[in-house]
């Protein structure tokens, strides 16, 4: 945060010194929210394969579970890339 | 030498050797074992679900876009257009990589469905950061085209989603009797 402060008190115009603190603010929005889903998938697909591992005959279902867990939780990625896309480009 | 997977099983099953018997019946850590080697080549019920979530995407695209002509013009129409085949595209992706790696192992799928999720992140990306000076895009039609097709879709799959071991992709339909 430090370093993100002396970039923004570097910047002699405000206009720039709002456009810094704009993109590091989407980035860090975009970053953000897209850990959280990374864990989150991580997690499932982890607890599916072992489910999957030791039961093969419910695979079939253990996927459409895990499929549908995936989309759910990478809904949360995209939410945080649209906030990202609209506070850097729009 | 070391014991074949018979001797193995037979040592770990006869109870002679405890550091083999607690590697279960096999004499090997079960789990580790068939995650590297258990493959499906069944029907992918991933597919069937995406296949199912594009058609029914497609059905409501035009109703999405729409909505998004009458609050952002003709700007917002081509935008909604462009976010409906980025979700389905995203979908449809997701299916095939969790498809293909499950054909080959399990390790390899869920090694896949993560990367494959970095993949398809950065696609998503790409695809916006083309298009985002284009004079026919508008970003907040884009944006909330993707939230509300993304979760509708998914929330709407819901209702045609079996899990049961008989079926455990999509419901089976009236042509198709329940076993």
């Amino acid at each position: 945060m430090e370093a993100f402060s002396a970039i923004v008190a570097q910047a002699q115009d405000p206009d720039d010194a709002k456009n810094i603190a704009a993109a590091a603010g989407a980035g860090m929005a975009y970053g953000l929210a897209a850990i959280g889903p990374g864990i989150g998938i991580g997690y499932i697909v982890g607890k599916s394969v072992e489910a999957m591992a030791r039961q093969p005959e419910a695979a079939g279902m253990v996927r459409t579970t895990m499929f549908l867990g995936i989309a759910f939780t990478e809904a949360l990625a995209l939410i945080g890339f649209v906030v990202f896309i609209l506070l850097k480009f729009a | 030498m070391k014991p074949s997977v018979y001797d193995r099983s037979l040592l770990a099953a006869s109870g002679a050797c405890p550091e083999m018997s607690a590697l279960g019946p096999s004499g090997f850590n079960q789990d580790n074992v068939e995650i590297i080697t258990t493959r499906f080549e069944g029907p992918a019920p991933e597919v069937a679900i995406s296949t199912d979530m594009i058609k029914r995407g497609l059905i409501v695209a035009p109703i999405l876009i729409a909505i998004c002509g009458v609050i952002w013009g003709i700007n917002g129409a081509w935008s909604s257009t462009y976010g409906v085949a980025i979700v389905l595209a995203n979908f449809a992706l997701a299916a095939a990589f969790i498809a293909a790696a499950a054909r080959i192992s399990l390790g390899l799928m869920m090694g896949a469905t993560l990367f494959g999720y970095l993949i398809r992140l950065a696609l998503i990306f790409i695809a916006v950061w083309l298009v985002k000076d284009a004079s026919w895009i508008s970003l907040p039609a884009l944006g909330s085209t993707i939230i509300v097709t993304h979760l509708g879709l998914l929330f709407w799959e819901m209702k045609y989603v079996a899990l049961s071991l008989a079926y455990p992709g999509l419901k089976p339909t009236r042509s198709q009797p329940a076993a």
